[in-house]
């Protein structure tokens, strides 16, 4: 493997981990404002529970994102950087209404719901956008002219490929959120939330196959070369439906164990994410040489030889040093009965 | 106005707020866990309530600082995107660790507030021990990338092309550990006083001798102490950075100090007004020969003035300005903590004076100015240089336009964030007093680190 193709692969690893980690944690947000007035059925405290220790590794994510971006493919970062200036501040704006009013709405608790309302709407937006900079990178909405380039807004919002991605992006949060939360209602012993999220799963998963299938759909005549180039993979995007299905059934067959729920939500977790695996892999494989097509590659945005592999360097030595951490994180807030099962008492908090 | 000019505006202010919550996310932690070692050594627990609340504070902080921090991050790339393709060849490193360092920052901070009541004491003063080394190392490693701004190293400019890059001699540049040590030692020296004010406001209001007094007055000396032992070593350490401007920025220096001709026993112009017409400082008290000594530690150290240099790469002259009113900061500040040692230990008073309690509650928003004079003194006097003399402000900026949307809309949520947040702070500690947690800790049953309440 060349140096410049570690490296997108290491990149687009992280855009992955992102993705779900970021669904997880924008969809908790949304779900724990939506069912915020069911206080009976504990949906909203089982997704504050997952939430509050998370949202600021999450967060550091998408620095690690942006950081990995510009210190692997400078040049990139430079057309990047200018034509994503407007919808990237939209972003930038949305993230930090949405972090902030978060914090404030664990800290003043007679004001909890209108702020929850504020970062779940602004929350639930920024998948959305998020997600504008895939068709971005496809080079149709953007304008090079010798040495300068340029995003063409109007002809962004008026491509149908464009709110494709927004659907799907909303769309696949959600799904993605509910299935997860169904699972740790169900580590929690909440079977009240559970039966909520297990719903919300089987209701988001169609929608969200369906919004893939109009992402394929507007591709084909926006950005043929990808959708070309994804259908040399047909086979994979097949086995990734496959998973879908595999999942699907997961939640409706009868649990193992003897609680009174059906479903397998561990199973479906599992499913699912190999499931968007294999399709974003397909994606991604179909995207290069291009980072923003048809301008900036791989080859030509590379960094220095000397750079990268001093920051490969540090990407091995700080996942070394952060794993322990993510381990012990881990097992305080995902596998820890006394946090996941908490008593009534503090059930407010 | 241009849209340079208000590219330069939206980052000063992106940067000029998000270093407020920044500054109290480097400082705070270290007060906090100086709290929790005098709980473990005293057993008082005011101190282990003293912790409880401005971790508090902390997470709330951190709700603003981490948003705006993120919008920083993103903003170089949206803003100057000519800089950060130099940054992204040459100085990715520092932002490389710094991401390690936030990971660390953020999954300690998650396990010391929300797996408290869980952990042993130990491994909570680990966890906040992480947790201050997090903010710590982002701190300086952020502010390594701004003295590679200053002293760029560890690559050559070949026909326009970057050549022999070498990103650790940029890593180690020059003046990296002069700065990261002087932004330290400031952001330390703030999270004291901004403590020293809340508790002397608090001691103001209460009667005297009470459990609310009581509790406050220690507060109150143990962040004076902290307090005036870091704004020491500011000023030591900022004189060692005045020293690498005359080294490697005379231009900088220059400005800092109104001098316009290049001269040995320069004298030294406290406070006044450069003016460009008559090539002086106006109003200013000058010290004679203070200047070379500063600069080189003898008299006849010979400064370089203004007119050394082609007037298009003169930084603006109010920077002598800022530059004054930091070093006054300092100098109060050392005062004050000296006054007060003095007034307490050494005469033994068992309380303070009403004026003098005045002056302590000023003594936060005065540190937060002296890093608001201290950062916009760095950046701006950098200028016309994003990089110094490799690239220029204008060549790094981004080439978009109508620009001024962008920036009364960050300008307009960076207000309602600041405002939200006092608010939110007001409201909880209003909710839940000092006496509240004195009565919650002797109830042994409710756990005094209960995750929120
Ligand atoms: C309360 C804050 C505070 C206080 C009291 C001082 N400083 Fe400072 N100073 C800063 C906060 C600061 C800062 C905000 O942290 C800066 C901005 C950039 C930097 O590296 O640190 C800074 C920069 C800075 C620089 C410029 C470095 C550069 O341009 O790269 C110099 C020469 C000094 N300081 C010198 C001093 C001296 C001689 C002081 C005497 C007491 C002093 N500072 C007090
Ligand atoms: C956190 C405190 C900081 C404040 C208050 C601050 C303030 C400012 C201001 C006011 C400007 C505009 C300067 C002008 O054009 O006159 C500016 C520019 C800039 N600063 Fe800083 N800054 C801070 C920290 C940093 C750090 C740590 C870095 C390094 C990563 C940095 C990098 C830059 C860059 C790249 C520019 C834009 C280009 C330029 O104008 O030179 N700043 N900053
Ligand atoms: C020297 C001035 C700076 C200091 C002392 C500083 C310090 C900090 C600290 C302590 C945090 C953690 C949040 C908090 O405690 O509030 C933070 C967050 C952050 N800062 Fe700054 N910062 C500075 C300047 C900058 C600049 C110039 C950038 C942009 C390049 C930046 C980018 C960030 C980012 C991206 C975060 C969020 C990290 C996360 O997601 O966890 N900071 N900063």
């Amino acid at each position: 493997m060349t140096d410049a193709l570690t490296a997108i692969t290491v990149l687009w690893g992280f855009v992955f981990i992102y993705a779900v980690m970021a669904t997880m944690d924008f969809g908790a947000g949304f779900w724990s404002m939506v069912y915020i007035n069911k206080t009976k059925t504990k949906a909203t405290n089982i997704a504050n529970r997952y939430l509050s220790p998370t949202w600021e590794v999450t967060n550091t994510f998408i620095v690690a994102l942006v950081v990995a971006v510009y210190s692997m493919f400078p040049k990139a970062a430079y057309t990047l950087g200018t034509v994503l200036l407007i919808p990237g501040s939209m972003i930038l704006l949305l993230l930090s209404l949405r972090s902030a009013f978060l914090v404030f709405s664990n800290i003043a608790e007679d004001y909890r719901k209108v702020l929850t309302y504020i970062s779940g709407i602004s929350g639930i937006l920024i998948p959305g956008l998020l997600i504008s900079v895939l068709p971005i990178t496809h080079g149709g909405f953007v304008e090079f002219s010798e040495g300068s380039q340029n995003l063409n807004l109007g002809k962004l919002f008026t491509s149908p490929n464009e709110y494709a991605f927004i659907g799907f992006a909303v769309a696949s949060t959600l799904f993605l959120s509910s299935l997860l939360l169904a699972d740790y209602s169900k580590a929690s012993d909440e079977l009240h939330a559970y039966n909520v999220y297990r719903r919300d799963a089987l209701i988001m998963g169609p929608i969200s196959l369906v919004m893939a299938f109009a992402v394929m759909l507007t591709l084909r005549d926006e950005a043929t070369w990808i959708y070309n180039n994804m259908m040399d993979d047909l086979y994979i995007l097949i086995i990734s439906v496959i998973f879908f299905l595999i999942g699907g059934l997961a939640l409706i067959l009868p649990s193992i164990g003897n609680k009174p729920i059906r479903g397998i939500p561990r199973l479906a977790v599992i499913m699912i994410t190999l499931q968007y695996l294999a399709a974003s892999y397909v994606y991604g494989k179909a995207h290069l040489p291009y980072i923003v097509y048809p301008e900036v590659t791989i080859q030509s945005a590379f960094t220095d030889p000397n750079s990268f592999r001093a920051v490969f360097t540090t990407y091995i030595v700080g996942f070394l040093i952060l794993f322990p951490g993510f381990i012990y994180f881990w097992s305080l807030f995902m596998q820890d009965k006394r946090y996941l099962r908490q008593k009534k008492a503090k059930e407010q908090t | 106005m241009d849209d340079i000019l208000i590219a330069r505006s939206l980052f000063g202010t992106t940067m000029g707020f998000h270093i407020i919550n920044a500054t109290i996310g480097v400082g705070l932690p270290l007060m906090i866990l100086a709290a929790e070692l005098l709980y473990q050594k005293t057993k008082d627990l005011d101190y282990a309530i003293m912790a409880k609340r401005w971790t508090k504070a902390f997470a709330v902080t951190l709700g603003v600082g981490i948003p705006t921090g993120t919008i920083a991050g993103v903003q170089l790339s949206l803003l100057w995107p000519g800089f950060m393709e130099v940054v992204g060849r040459v100085m990715a490193l520092p932002f490389q660790i710094e991401i390690y360092a936030f990971f660390i920052e953020a999954l300690f901070m998650s396990i010391y507030v929300y797996a408290a009541d869980r952990i042993s004491p130990w491994m909570r003063i680990a966890s906040l021990t992480l947790v201050a080394f997090g903010a710590l190392a982002s701190a300086v490693l952020i502010t390594n990338v701004h003295a590679f701004q200053g002293t760029p190293r560890g690559f050559r400019v070949e026909n326009g092309e970057l050549v022999d890059i070498d990103p650790w001699a940029a890593f180690f540049n020059p003046s990296f550990a002069v700065t990261a040590g002087h932004v330290v030692v400031t952001a330390y020296m703030t999270g004291a006083f901004i403590i020293a004010t809340v508790a002397a406001y608090k001691m103001l209001r209460s009667d005297f001798g009470s459990k609310v007094y009581k509790f406050h007055q220690k507060a109150l000396m143990a962040s004076l102490i902290i307090g005036g032992i870091f704004s020491i070593l500011t000023a030591v350490n900022g004189h060692a950075a005045a020293q690498y401007l005359h080294e490697y920025q005379p231009e900088k220096l220059a400005a800092a100090e109104g001098l316009f001709e290049t001269q040995e026993y320069a004298p030294l112009a406290i406070g006044g007004f450069t003016d460009r017409e008559t090539e002086s400082v106006k109003w200013g008290i000058e010290i004679p020969w203070a200047l070379s000594f500063l600069a080189g530690n003898s008299f006849d150290t010979e400064v370089k003035g203004l007119n050394d240099f082609p007037e298009e790469h003169w930084p603006p002259l109010f920077i002598h300005t800022l530059f004054n009113a930091m070093v006054g900061v300092g100098m109060l500040l050392i005062t004050l903590s000296m006054i007060a040692f003095v007034w307490n230990k050494i005469l033994k008073k068992d309380r303070f004076p009403k004026f003098l309690m005045w002056l302590f509650v000023a003594t936060g928003p005065l540190a937060m100015l002296g890093i608001e004079f201290g950062w916009v003194f760095a950046c701006t006097g950098r200028q016309p240089w994003v990089i110094y003399r490799v690239l220029s402000t204008t060549d790094a900026a981004t080439t978009a336009t109508n620009l001024g949307i962008l920036f009364m809309l960050f300008a307009g949520v960076y207000v309602l964030l600041g405002v939200m947040e006092i608010i939110v702070l007001r409201y909880f500690f209003r909710r839940n007093t000092v006496l509240d947690d004195l009565n919650r800790a002797q109830q042994k049953e409710i756990p005094l680190f209960g995750s929120n309440t």
